[in-house]
């Protein structure tokens, strides 16, 4: 017995649509078996909160009297510089872009408290950012120089647009040396003195489609708080990454881009992070709810954290020096647990992805399917690799 | 080495009082002045941290308790910032004291201040600033 999204999609305007998020499918097949609950369930809701720095925004920002072309001149949100190659006022903000006078690592490890992920947290709390613009003046634009006070309302257009979120999977990053690094990973201590995971293992929107049967081109998701949709297959997106008998990936492999309205969204969501030595980022909130088509979708969204397996690599000299060299393999509920016994070692781990957040995502996306207030969509397109 | 931390307060009177001249000259103390607040005909208050011998710190404390200033021996606290934690669980293996725990069915993150031992480890690890040290 199979069903259809646009079956599914009735039932969740009535109001009748039954759903459970990622968590709570895997004892109810546990207790029911995959064939009854594909009759019952209808949507899984998945969840993941974490820092993805390939994120930022772009803008249009109404134009001031004269006219001003910000296209081949320069600009800055809150001395941020953002990219102006899109004509008189389309303006690029990058996550990881920082001021000028940031000193970086000058002093190390640089503690970089602020950048562009910083001001769009700033933008979706209702906090007022200075544009300052610069340009060299046509006679259509003769304008060429601009400074004004800006609120997320006042730009005609605020988009959020991430090149490369929602991993499906990634590194376990450990460090060999003798001194202590600092990492996207966060900080990682010397000898194998912690192990950090950055995935919500079970929880994990593309760990949960793992074919990208239901996830394609066009795909209506949970974005930073408000709606928003996959766009493309993200940067980097691996289908052909190694997979476990389950079919899931044992090692980084899909990502999406995606793409939302800024306005929509709030700093419950997306928040401006720092992490020290490395630099400024995105933790974004994706939300994404896969419909139960059959009982292959049961079985892929029923996958358990001890079955969802990871690579150990070493940041000191593997990762920097790109050896691929992997030290061994660990699962999500070893990780979560708190420790790992790893080359004969207790390790203590560390999370970059808040499990908390990621339930909570799952949570309100549930909440949202209920109500009758999202509706399911149909690919567009396929992921490559679908 | 006696490395210790104090908040002096002294009173308008005392402002032309040459404190710090007097603890290096006179009771061989190394200073670090951490804080001050200066103003005419005003209270001053002065977060500074003396360093040296017990008995030159000792003695130090004795001359100013003498001439009127107001001694009290400095805290500095981490403060745990609830509202910025996203409960990513990156502090958990760096706090020596389990001072940062976290319950692993909530997957949750709690501060117990009492357990801290400032050894500030956790201030560079937490990438969404929820520590901070106050004095």
């Amino acid at each position: 017995m199979s069903k259809t999204i646009a079956e599914i999609n009735e039932k969740i305007k009535k109001g009748k649509a039954v759903v459970v998020t990622a968590e709570e499918i895997i004892e109810l097949t546990k207790k029911k078996g995959a064939k009854k609950v594909a009759q019952e369930v209808d949507v899984v809701t998945t969840g993941t909160f974490s820092p993805m720095c390939s994120s930022g925004a772009y803008f249009n920002v109404k134009q001031p009297v004269p006219k001003m072309k910000m296209g081949g001149g320069k600009a800055y949100l809150n001395n941020v510089p953002v990219y102006v190659g899109f004509a008189a006022a389309d303006i690029l903000l990058g996550a990881t872009a920082m001021p000028d006078d940031d000193p970086r690592n000058a002093v190390y490890p640089g503690q970089f408290l602020y950048g562009g992920a910083h001001v769009i947290e700033e933008l979706v709390s209702g906090k007022p950012v200075t544009l300052t613009a610069t340009g060299y003046g046509t006679d259509c634009y003769p304008n060429k120089k601009r400074e004004t006070t800006l609120t997320l309302k006042d730009f005609n257009d605020a988009v959020l647009f991430n090149p490369r979120n929602g991993y499906q999977n990634y590194n376990v990053g450990i460090n060999i040396s003798d001194r202590v690094i600092y990492t996207y990973m966060g900080v990682l201590r010397p000898r194998m003195g912690n192990a950090n995971y950055c995935s919500a293992g079970q929880l994990s929107p593309l760990l949960n489609d793992p074919m990208y049967r239901t996830i394609g081109l066009g795909t209506r998701i949970f974005l930073g708080g408000g709606i928003g949709y996959v766009c493309w297959p993200g940067t980097q997106h691996t289908p052909t990454a190694h997979r476990g008998k389950n079919k899931v990936p044992k090692e980084g492999a899909g990502t999406l881009a995606v793409i939302g309205d800024l306005k929509q969204m709030s700093a419950q969501w997306l928040r401006g992070v720092s992490v020290t030595g490395y630099g400024p980022t995105l933790a974004v909130s994706i939300g994404i709810p896969i419909p139960i088509l059959d009982e292959e979708m049961v079985v892929f969204t029923s996958v358990e954290d001890k079955d969802i397996w990871a690579p150990v690599v070493d940041y000191s000299y593997d990762y920097p020096q790109g050896t691929g060299k992997r030290l061994g393999e660990v699962n999500y509920a070893e990780l979560k647990s708190g420790k790992i016994t790893f080359k004969g070692k207790n390790i203590p781990t560390g999370g970059m992805s808040s499990y908390l957040k990621a339930r909570e995502v799952a949570e309100t996306l549930k909440r949202w399917l209920l109500k009758g207030k999202f509706l399911l969509t149909e690919p567009v397109a396929p992921l490559p690799g679908a | 080495m006696n490395k210790k931390k104090f908040i002096l307060t002294f009173p308008p009177t005392l402002i032309d009082e040459p404190i710090t001249y007097n603890l290096i000259k006179n009771y061989n103390c190394m200073i670090n002045i951490l804080k001050a607040t200066v103003r005419p005909k005003a209270e001053g208050r002065l977060v500074i941290e003396l360093n040296g011998s017990r008995e030159a710190v000792a003695s130090g404390l004795d001359y100013l308790k003498k001439i009127g200033i107001q001694i009290e021996p400095l805290a500095q606290e981490v403060h745990y910032i609830k509202e910025r934690c996203s409960h990513c669980t990156a502090c958990i293996p760096h706090c020596p004291t389990n001072a940062l725990s976290v319950d692993r069915e909530e997957m949750k993150v709690s501060f117990h201040g009492e357990r801290c031992i400032i050894c500030e480890a956790c201030l560079p690890v937490c990438a969404y600033k929820a520590m901070e040290i106050r004095f």
